[in-house]
C-alpha cells in the first residue's frame, strides 16, 4: 500500500516525540524502581511524584556551559554526541507498532518505514552508532575517556556479532528480513518466544552488552573509569551520550518484542487493531523494567570475563542455535 | 599463633624478608612505551577516601603501582599532645572515623593503664558491647562499599539500612550517632539508658537475618563469585611481613585476633570463635567480614545478657582524682567542688611513664603508644594504623591483575584514610 509523504513526515515526529518522552521518563522510572528496590524513594522534589524530574534534569543539562579539554580535538569532540544520539534516534524508525490504519481515506503504516531489510538495517546504523563512542572518547585526549572507549568499542564489536547471529533462527524461521513479515509470521504460528527461546536468551544477553547495561556496564564503569569514554564531556554533549543509551535500550527491547514477542500482538485482541500500540508499549515496558531490576541486583564482569562470556558461550550458543534452527526448519 | 595446615610459613627464623610495597614495571614482560600512566584517585569514586594509586597499566592490565597516601593527614596525634588528657579523647575516634569507637576505647584503655585505674565491670561490659556493635557497623560500610566498587550497588543501601540501627543505638547511649565520646576514663560518660538492651536485643534479632540475606545475594551470584575467587592473593608469608592485621591476616589463614591471643576488656569471659579462612584473596576477605558480623552479634548478646545483670551498678570508677564527681554532690561538698573544678580547667594528672595498648579494631590491630611526663596533657600520642599496614599489601595484591580486579581489591584491604593517614 502506499504511503503519503506527509503520513511519514508526520509519523515520524511523532514517533521520535514519543521516543525522546519515553527515554525521559525511563530515566525517572528506573530513578523511582532503584530507589523503592534500594529501600529508599527516588527522585520525588520536583512535582507531583517527582514527575517533573526530567524535565528539570534537561533544563540543567541545556543551562551548562558547553566547555571542553582544549587539547580535544574540536569538530571531533563534538560529532562524537551527536553521531551517537542520531543513529540512536534513527534505528527506531523501522520498528513496527501497529499493523497499519487506514484513518480518513489516508493509509498510517504500524511504523516509520517499511523496509524490507529492516533487521540489516538496524545492525547497520547500530554499528555505525559505535563510532560515536569511540571518537568521543579518543578526541577528548584523557586517559580515562580512552581507556572507556577502549572498552566500549572491544564490547560492541563483539557482542554485535552474537546479536547478529542470534536473530538468524527468527530470521529463518519467519523466512523474511522484515520486520513486519516477522511479527506476522508469528501471529500466524506462535510466538517466537517459545521456539527460538535460545535465540532470546542470547539476543537479551548481547543486547544488555550491546547497550551497556548491568552486568555488562564496563564501558562507563564508574568505579574503575569515572565515567568511562564520556567522563570529558559535559552539559547537553553528555545529555546526549545519555538520551543515545536509553535509546539503544528502548530501541532493543523493541526489537526483541517484535523478534520474539509476537510485537504489537496480542492474546485474545486479534481483532482490535487499536489495541496493536498498546500491547507493544506493554510488553516494551515489562521489558525495560527487567533491564532495570538487573542493574540493582546484579555485579559487574570484568573486561576478560566479559571478552570470554562473548566470544567463548554466547557465540557458539549462538551459531548452533541458527545450524539447529535451520536443519528443523529444513526438515519440517 | 596458630596457622591454618594449608598454608605455608616461615620456618626456622621468624624474619621475613622485605617485601616491596611498590610494583615496579616489568620491562621483560612489558613494552614500556605500551604502559599508560593513571592518576587513579586522590578524586576517584572508589579510592575510599583520598588514596591516589599511579597506576602503569599495559591495555588493561596493571604492571606497576604505587599507592601515595597523606592527603586526609589532619595532625591528630600532635592536637592531642596540646589537649588535656580528658578533652583529647575527642580526637580519638576522628582517627577512624568508620571504627570510631574501637578507636575512642583504645586511646581511653591507654589512658588508664597509665594511671592504673580500676573500670567497673558495668563499664567494660558495655565497653564491650558498643565495640562489637562497631565492629558490626565497620563491616557494614566495608561490604556496602565494597560490593558497589564491584558493581553490586542495591547492597550498598542494604548495608547502610542496618548500620543506621547500629547508628540509632549509639545514638541513644552517647547522644550521638557517630563520635560518641562515650567511654570516659574510668569508665563510661553515662550509664545506659534504661531500654538499651531491649532495643540492642532487637537488633540482634534482625542482624543475622540481614547477613544471610547479604550472603545470598552474593554467595549464590556467579559474577560476584567470578570476580572475588583468586583475586588479590595474599600469603601467610607475605601478610605476616606486610605487618597485616585483623580480617587481612585471618583471611590469609593465620588465625591471630587479639580478643583471643591477648584479651583486653572481658574478651576471655565471652564464647566466640575467630573465623580463619585460607586462600587469601578478596573472597576470603568477605567471608571473614561475614562471619565475624555473626560472631560480633554473639558477643553483644553475651554482653547484653550480662549488662542486664549488672543493672544499677555504677559504671564509672570512684576515683575524684581522675573522674568528675557527681552532679548533686557539688551543692553539698566543698571537696566535690574542687575537684570538680580542678578536673575541668587544668585536667587531672597522669603518671609519668609509657604505654602501648593494642586492641582488635574491625580493621586489626589498632595500638596507641604515650607518653606521659606527669602533666596535664600527653607528651606524646602514636596510633598503630591498621588501615596504613593493609595500604602496604596494595602492591603485592594488585600483581597482574586487571583494573577492575584492582578496585575490588583495594576496597577488599579495607583502607579508611583517615586512619591511614592520621
Amino acid at each position: 500500500m502506499q504511503v503519503e509523504w506527509y503520513v511519514s513526515l508526520i509519523q515520524a515526529l511523532v514517533v521520535i516525540n514519543l521516543v525522546m518522552v519515553t527515554f525521559a521518563y525511563l530515566t525517572l522510572a528506573e530513578r523511582k524502581i532503584m530507589g523503592r528496590m534500594q529501600l529508599r524513594y527516588g527522585p520525588n522534589r520536583a512535582g507531583p511524584y517527582g514527575l517533573l524530574q526530567p524535565i528539570a534534569d534537561l533544563l540543567k543539562l541545556l543551562n551548562k556551559e558547553s566547555f571542553q579539554p582544549t587539547a580535544a580535538i574540536d569538530w571531533l569532540y563534538v560529532l562524537g554526541p551527536f553521531l551517537a544520539a542520531f543513529t540512536a534516534l534513527t534505528t527506531f524508525s523501522v520498528i513496527p507498532f501497529g499493523p497499519g490504519w487506514e484513518i480518513g481515506g489516508v493509509y498510517v503504516p504500524g511504523q516509520v518505514a517499511d523496509i524490507d531489510i529492516a533487521l540489516i538495517l538496524i545492525f547497520a546504523i547500530g554499528s555505525i552508532g559505535i563510532y560515536g563512542f569511540i571518537i568521543g572518547g579518543w578526541s577528548s585526549d584523557s586517559k580515562y575517556a580512552l581507556l572507556g572507549s577502549m572498552r566500549t568499542c572491544a564490547q560492541l564489536v563483539s557482542y554485535e556479532v552474537s546479536l547478529a547471529l542470534s536473530v538468524l533462527g527468527v530470521v529463518i524461521m519467519a523466512k523474511s528480513l522484515s520486520l513486519t513479515a516477522i511479527v506476522e509470521a508469528q501471529s500466524d504460528t506462535v510466538w517466537y518466544a517459545g521456539p527460538q527461546f535460545v535465540g532470546l536468551v542470547v539476543f537479551s544477553l548481547a543486547g544488555t552488552a550491546e547497550t551497556a547495561r548491568a552486568p555488562f556496564d564496563l564501558p562507563e564503569a564508574e568505579q574503575e573509569l569515572v565515567a568511562g569514554y564520556h567522563t570529558e564531556y559535559g552539559g547537553m554533549r553528555f545529555g546526549l551520550y545519555s538520551m543515545s543509551e536509553y535509546i539503544n535500550l528502548i530501541t532493543l527491547s523493541g526489537l526483541s518484542v517484535t523478534l520474539f514477542l509476537g510485537g504489537w500482538h496480542g492474546p485474545g485482541w486479534e481483532g482490535a487493531t487499536w489495541a496493536g500500540p498498546l500491547w507493544f508499549i506493554a510488553k516494551l515496558l515489562i521489558l525495560l523494567f527487567l533491564f532495570i531490576w538487573m542493574r540493582t541486583t546484579l555485579p559487574r564482569l570484568r573486561y576478560d570475563q566479559l571478552m570470554r562470556f562473548g566470544w567463548k558461550i554466547l557465540l557458539p550458543v549462538a551459531i548452533l542455535n541458527a545450524i539447529v534452527t535451520a536443519i528443523v526448519v529444513v526438515a519440517v | 599463633m596458630t596457622v591454618l595446615p594449608s598454608t605455608r610459613i616461615y620456618e626456622g627464623t621468624r624474619i621475613p624478608h622485605p617485601v616491596p610495597t611498590i610494583l615496579e614495571v616489568d620491562p621483560t614482560e612489558h613494552r614500556l612505551e605500551d604502559i599508560l600512566r593513571i592518576n587513579f584517585g586522590p578524586n576517584h569514586p572508589s579510592t575510599h577516601g583520598v588514596l591516589r594509586l599511579i597506576v602503569d597499566l599495559d591495555g588493561e592490565t596493571v604492571a606497576g603501582i604505587r599507592a601515595v597516601i597523606g592527603y586526609l593527614h589532619t595532625g591528630f596525634e600532635k592536637n592531642m599532645e596540646s589537649k588535656s588528657w580528658w578533652k583529647s579523647i575527642t580526637y580519638a575516634p576522628r582517627v577512624d572515623y568508620v571504627a570510631f569507637h574501637a578507636n575512642e576505647l583504645l586511646y581511653v584503655l591507654a589512658i588508664e593503664k597509665l594511671l592504673g585505674i580500676e573500670v567497673p565491670r558495668r563499664a567494660t561490659w558495655a565497653r564491650m558491647a558498643m565495640a562489637e556493635l562497631n565492629r558490626i557497623h565497620s563491616h557494614l560500610v566495608w561490604l556496602g562499599t565494597s560490593a558497589l566498587e564491584i558493581g553490586a550497588i542495591s547492597l550498598f543501601w542494604y548495608a547502610f539500612d542496618d548500620r543506621d540501627e547500629i547508628l540509632d543505638l549509639f545514638e541513644m547511649a552517647g547522644g550521638t550517632r557517630m563520635h560518641t565520646r562515650y567511654v570516659q576514663v574510668g569508665g563510661l560518660a553515662e550509664d545506659l539508658p534504661p531500654n538499651f538492651t531491649k532495643e540492642a536485643r532487637k537488633f540482634c534479632e534482625s542482624m543475622p537475618k540481614s547477613v544471610d540475606q547479604y550472603e545470598a545475594l552474593l554467595d549464590r551470584n556467579a559474577i560476584w563469585l567470578e570476580r572475588t575467587k583468586g583475586i588479590g592473593l595474599l600469603s601467610a608469608d607475605d601478610a605476616l611481613a606486610l605487618a597485616q592485621s585483623g580480617p587481612m591476616l585471618r583471611s590469609s589463614g593465620v588465625n591471630w585476633d587479639l580478643r583471643k591471643n591477648m584479651p583486653y576488656l572481658a574478651y576471655d569471659e565471652v564464647e566466640f570463635d575467630v573465623p580463619v579462612y585460607p586462600n587469601g584473596d578478596v573472597y576470603d576477605r568477605y567471608k571473614v567480614h561475614m562471619d565475624e558480623m555473626r560472631e560480633s552479634v554473639r558477643i553483644v548478646r553475651q554482653c547484653l545478657d550480662r549488662l542486664d545483670e549488672m543493672d544499677g551498678e555504677p559504671w564509672i570508677a570512684d576515683d575524684r582524682k581522675v573522674v568528675l564527681p557527681p552532679r548533686h554532690e557539688l551543692h553539698t561538698s566543698m571537696e566535690s567542688l574542687i575537684h570538680h573544678f580542678k578536673i575541668v580547667t587544668e585536667g587531672f594528672t597522669v603518671p609519668e611513664g609509657e604505654v602501648y595498648v593494642a586492641i582488635e579494631s574491625p580493621r586489626g590491630e589498632a595500638g596507641c603508644y604515650l607518653v606521659s611526663d606527669g602533666s596535664a596533657r600527653p607528651w606524646r600520642v602514636r596510633f598503630r594504623a591498621p588501615s596504613f599496614a593493609a595500604l602496604q599489601a596494595t602492591a603485592t595484591v594488585v600483581q597482574g591483575l586487571l583494573i577492575a580486579d584492582l578496585v575490588a581489591v583495594a576496597g577488599s584491604l579495607d583502607p579508611v584514610m583517615g586512619d591511614a593517614d592520621r
